[in-house]
């Protein structure tokens, strides 16, 4: 089983994760980037960055992938200052 | 005992005890220690199996569980490997396969109809001679000689455990390479497991020779075990099978009825060799084995494999497997050599014991003896074309090795074929994995123990115990002299023999149009059998190389997945308890009766019988909420807690209504939507102060609208706490006419009174002695209270509401009753009702979507769907008269006989007094006053008439009083 490494509780089996989809920049979404958004997956050949859950610990946060080889290259908390600034 | 050698060989059997058992009912001694055949090997019984596609007499090939010639079955146990399994007292073994017996198989038959069974058979119709052939003649024929043993169908119970060990490494293999490997980390401070597949530790040491002098193995052994036996921090698992490498050195390891699985920080495989067959007309006899079996055979069970052997000496190992017959007393015809030249320095020893050697000669040809059961003679050409026969009963063939190369090639590397194209070696080993011995294609003792010594090393340097060795041990190999893959003009030269392919096959599925492997392998199976193609890999590379004018290189092999070896469905059997929640009540309700259903994870009750037959009790039930008050465990409810600056904004994004302006005290409709503007979810918001709301989610979908939650609220980062309480909180809904009565006989400083606690209001206070959160709604369209309070309450507040309602005809209600009280009421279950493409318009809940925020979830899409315009729309309907045609949920809505809608909910309503339900139909069709037709589980079609919905209390009065 592959392992993942949460940013508060470390390494950790993977079937403690949940996988919550790609990271996309931006927040809000436009009509004409609907479709775009919904139906076509960013799969490059390369890293993705991805949202991911520690579900016993309800973390969620960020790990870059190499979809080539599957290798998790790091994982971290989404950092502050990227927080949309429309919600007050 | 025909065929038992003297003292000195037989290091696993006891000759001072005996043992019995009976192979195809007839008695077989042996001692213990025996596996299955090497017992019937000393009883002089060769033949254990007849083949898979021709029913041909197989033997002893590799005396290691690694080929499918010795499966056989032992009661009800099918598939056993008669080489690996002990002999046990009593057992009562028997053949596979086979029609009749074993000496006189039936199925033999098949062998002639060959021809009729080419390469890719279950690829071509099986046209002629007449129409029906195939169902009279091949599928017959096909079925009854495919397979393998006999499942019994109501085998006994078996127990099977799974456990889960950690160490900094893992060392595969307990060979030379593997024990110096594992003694090295070991003593560099490193905790290590080693597993060994055999019983005992040694690999070859404990059967092989490795020069003149017999007992240098076995001085090599002694003292790697002493040293690895003295070591504290290194464990050692024997007759345990690494099956499989997955991501990041997890791997399962299988001994007997025990799975385990490893996670190793460094991993070490010293996983051997599997050495190779040769190919040749009738290279399958009973007689024929590799060198490496005869070794087995004779050293570790003193069983003589043969009176008079030819030896094919392939590489070195053949040459010392002969030393060893001669001392063992079989008389050595020739040793068979391919090379025209000794290039083992041992022709002295050779010419000193007398053995006859024949250079640069190939074989081409076995010979069965009467009956065709083993061999009399093997027939040999020279560089010249002259060929010689030889009369023998044992072929020793040491036809070359591959690397175990199966977990080294999960774990990501590569089999590359070296320059000259002869043989294996793995390439492109990933990180954390250390190859050590003859698996790293070393084949001298001395280089196998060194390169042990060096992956140990380098594993306990990648953890920083140790610096780690400087250069790379050299490969000084000596495995070589591949012999050519020709076709025998006569066939029966098996490539495989778990699928009985020979060269031609192989040849033909080339001709057939496949070039690559991987396309070889599935239309012709090569591969495919228990030996998963550790000696059929190797030549059909060979093949396809020649015929496709490629190098091996270019050819490669077959992908290599887990698992390794055979394994029990019961070692992967899920283990874990079934998972099941009980509500805090469950005990109320079992003890009133309640009938029990599962619901997703919960347990909940159905209905409350009692002394009456369920479908009364369901309309008494009803009938109680209707007239007086009925109460319901709705405990499963999804419990969310907000908290936070930012709480009313969140759910204003989460959630379609508005609820930045929702009064404190106020209870509101929640419904969720997906970024496709699908529902996701509703419940209710209680906004317990500015910055705390209580929100109830579905059973169901709890966990996921948490995630979804949590993930948004990271994406938006915004300020609030969000806390799944679902277990932390039992609740009960009270609903009825008398609900409020029932509140008002209860100590509270709670004022229930209409004025004071008005519909979809939400209150917090003490009620009977409990603290309770309190909401006027309700699905049933009753006068409703939907009272929250911690779970260690609960069992106290029913027994206080069952109490104070006695008097006024309460009762407990189950979920047959709930289901059709809210159908009355035209309330969506969410899941039910709706599916991943049910949108608000779809429900006529567009009063749901707020038109002043700039943003929730799904907003953009539920615009964008709507621009395009809904196909369907959720409808109530009613059945005029009965229910003759069966209509369900699930039936389909039909226009002109095609389905254009289904039937989502149904049921008979007693408070309507007809059979009511809820379905999707074209929205033209979907107003009140128009019919839509269903099509019944009968099979019949009905008319229905689509009315307004709600079906009871059209004006929603009662649950305002």
């Amino acid at each position: 089983m592959k392992i993942m490494s949460c940013p508060l509780n470390g390494p950790r089996n993977i079937s403690e994760f949940q996988w919550l989809g790609p990271v996309h920049d931006g927040a809000e979404l436009t009509a004409a980037a609907l479709v775009q958004h919904l139906f076509f997956a960013p799969n490059p050949m390369g890293v993705l960055r991805e949202w991911w859950r520690h579900t016993p610990s309800n973390t969620v946060f960020i790990a870059e992938r190499n979809l080539i080889t599957d290798e998790i290259l790091r994982t971290y908390l989404k950092p502050a200052a990227d927080n949309i600034a429309s919600v007050a | 005992m025909t065929n038992r050698l003297g003292s000195g060989w037989g290091s696993r059997i006891d000759r001072s005890r005996g043992l019995a058992f009976t192979f195809e009912g007839r008695r077989v001694a042996g001692h213990p220690g025996d596996t299955i055949a090497s017992a019937l090997a000393a009883n002089g019984e060769w033949v254990l199996s007849r083949s898979f596609k021709y029913h041909r007499p197989r033997g002893i090939l590799t005396m290691c569980g690694q080929d499918a010639n010795t499966l056989v079955q032992i009661g009800e146990e099918p598939n056993v490997r008669a080489d690996l399994r002990l002999a046990s007292d009593g057992i009562a073994v028997t053949p596979q396969n086979v029609k009749g017996s074993l000496r006189r198989d039936r199925g033999q038959i098949i062998e002639r109809f060959g021809r009729f069974l080419p390469v890719g058979f279950y690829y071509r119709t099986f046209f002629g001679p007449r129409r029906s052939s195939w169902l009279k003649l091949w599928e017959p024929m096909i079925r009854a000689s495919a397979g393998l043993g006999t499942v019994s169908t109501d085998a006994a119970p078996r127990r099977y455990v799974k456990e889960t060990r950690h160490c900094d490494v893992l060392v595969v293999g307990g060979g030379p390479a593997g024990l110096a490997a594992a003694v090295r980390a070991a003593e560099a401070g490193a905790g290590v497991i080693l597993v060994e597949k055999e019983p005992e530790l040694g690999g070859a040491l404990t059967y092989a020779r490795f020069a003149t002098d017999a007992g240098l193995g076995t001085r090599h052994l002694s003292a790697l075990r002493d040293r690895a036996l003295a070591l504290p921090g290194l464990s050692v698992m024997t007759g345990a099978t690494c099956n499989g490498r997955f991501a990041n050195n997890w791997l399962p390891v299988i001994s007997g009825n025990r799975l385990v699985r490893i996670r190793a920080t460094e991993l070490v495989l010293a996983t051997g060799a599997h050495e190779q067959p040769l190919v040749f007309r009738n290279n399958d006899l009973p007689g024929i084995m590799l060198s490496s079996a005869a070794q087995r055979l004779m050293r570790h069970y003193a069983v003589r494999p043969g009176q008079r052997a030819v030896v094919y000496a392939g590489d070195r190992d053949g040459y010392l497997a002969a030393l060893d017959l001669d001392d063992a007393g079989v008389r050595i015809a020739a040793i068979v050599d391919p090379e025209a030249e000794d290039r083992d320095g041992l022709s002295e020893e050779l010419a000193r014991r007398g053995l006859p050697i024949m250079r640069g000669c190939t074989l081409t040809e076995a010979k069965a003896g009467p009956g065709g059961l083993h061999l009399q003679s093997v027939e040999v050409q020279d560089a010249a074309g002259t060929r010689k026969r030889l009369d023998c009963d044992l072929l020793v063939v040491a036809g070359g090795y591959t690397p175990g190369y199966q977990l080294a090639l999960h774990a990501g590397a590569r089999l590359a074929s070296d320059d000259t194209g002869t043989r294996f070696s793995i390439t492109d080993v990933p990180a954390h994995l250390h190859l050590a011995g003859a698996a790293a294609g070393l084949s001298d003792l001395d280089g196998v123990i060194a390169s042990g010594e060096a992956a140990g090393l380098r594993a306990a340097a990648a953890l920083g115990l140790a610096s780690a060795p400087e250069g790379a041990v050299p490969a000084a190999c000596a495995w070589r002299r591949s012999a050519p893959v020709e076709p025998h003009p006569k066939g029966r030269d098996f490539v495989d023999f778990d699928e009985d392919l020979q060269v031609k096959d192989i040849e033909n599925a080339v001709a057939d149009g496949y070039r690559e492997l991987e396309l070889v392998k599935r239309y012709s199976t090569v591969g495919m059998g228990p030996s998963q193609g550790r000696h059929a890999a190797l030549p059909t590379a060979r093949i396809v190389a020649r015929k496709t004018a490629r190098s091996l290189a270019e050819v490669g092999i077959t992908t290599s997945r887990p698992p390794f070896g055979p394994e029990k469905l019961g070692l992967l059997a899920d283990t874990t308890p079934e998972r099941y929640r009980h509500t805090a009540l469950h005990p109320c309700h079992v003890q009133a009766g309640a009938r029990m259903m599962p619901v997703g994870a919960w347990w909940r009750p159905f209905v409350y019988p009692g002394s009456e037959p369920p479908a009364e009790a369901i309309l008494r039930e009803i009938r109680a909420v209707r007239e007086d008050v009925g109460m319901l465990d709705v405990s499963t409810l999804g419990k969310l807690e907000l908290r936070g600056r930012d709480a009313a904004a969140f759910l204003d994004r989460i959630y379609t209504m508005a609820h930045a302006g929702q009064p404190v005290g106020r209870v509101r409709y929640c419904l969720a939507l997906n970024e496709m503007g699908s529902i996701l979810d509703d419940g209710v918001a209680f906004r317990m102060s500015e910055q705390h709301f209580y929100v109830t989610a579905t059973t169901g979908a709890v966990d996921r609208l948490f995630a979804e939650m949590t993930l948004q609220k990271a994406i938006w980062g915004m300020q609030v706490d969000i806390q799944n309480v679902t277990a932390a909180f039992a609740a009960i809904n009270l609903t009825g006419p008398k609900a409020r009565a029932v509140l008002q006989g209860l100590a509270s400083d709670i004022d229930f009174s209409r004025d004071a606690f008005g519909f979809l209001d939400g209150r917090e206070g003490m009620l009977a002695g409990s603290p309770v959160r309190v909401m006027r709604i309700g699905f049933t369209g009753e006068l409703s209270y939907e009272i929250h309070l911690p779970q260690s309450h609960a069992v106290g507040m029913w027994q206080a509401l069952a109490a104070a309602g006695a008097g006024l005809g309460l009762r407990p209600y189950g979920l047959e009753a709930s289901r059709i009280l809210r159908l009355e009421k035209g309330h969506i279950i969410i899941g039910q009702d709706t599916d991943a493409l049910s949108t608000p318009d779809q429900l006529g809940m567009g009063w749901a979507l707020s038109r002043k925020k700039p943003f929730y979830t799904g907003k953009a899409a539920v615009e964008a769907r709507r621009a395009l315009g809904e196909t369907r729309q959720l409808c109530g309907f009613v059945l005029e008269g009965g229910n003759a045609a069966e209509v369900g949920e699930s039936a389909l809505v039909l226009r002109d006989g095609q389905p254009v809608g289904h039937v989502t909910s149904f049921g008979h309503s007693p408070s309507v007094g007809k059979w009511i339900g809820l379905a999707y139909a074209p929205p033209e069709q979907a107003v009140p006053g128009a019919q839509i037709r269903i099509k019944g589980f009968s099979g019949t079609e009905v008319s229905a008439a689509v009315v307004a919905l709600p079906f009871y209390d059209p004006t929603n009065a009662r649950q305002e009083i």
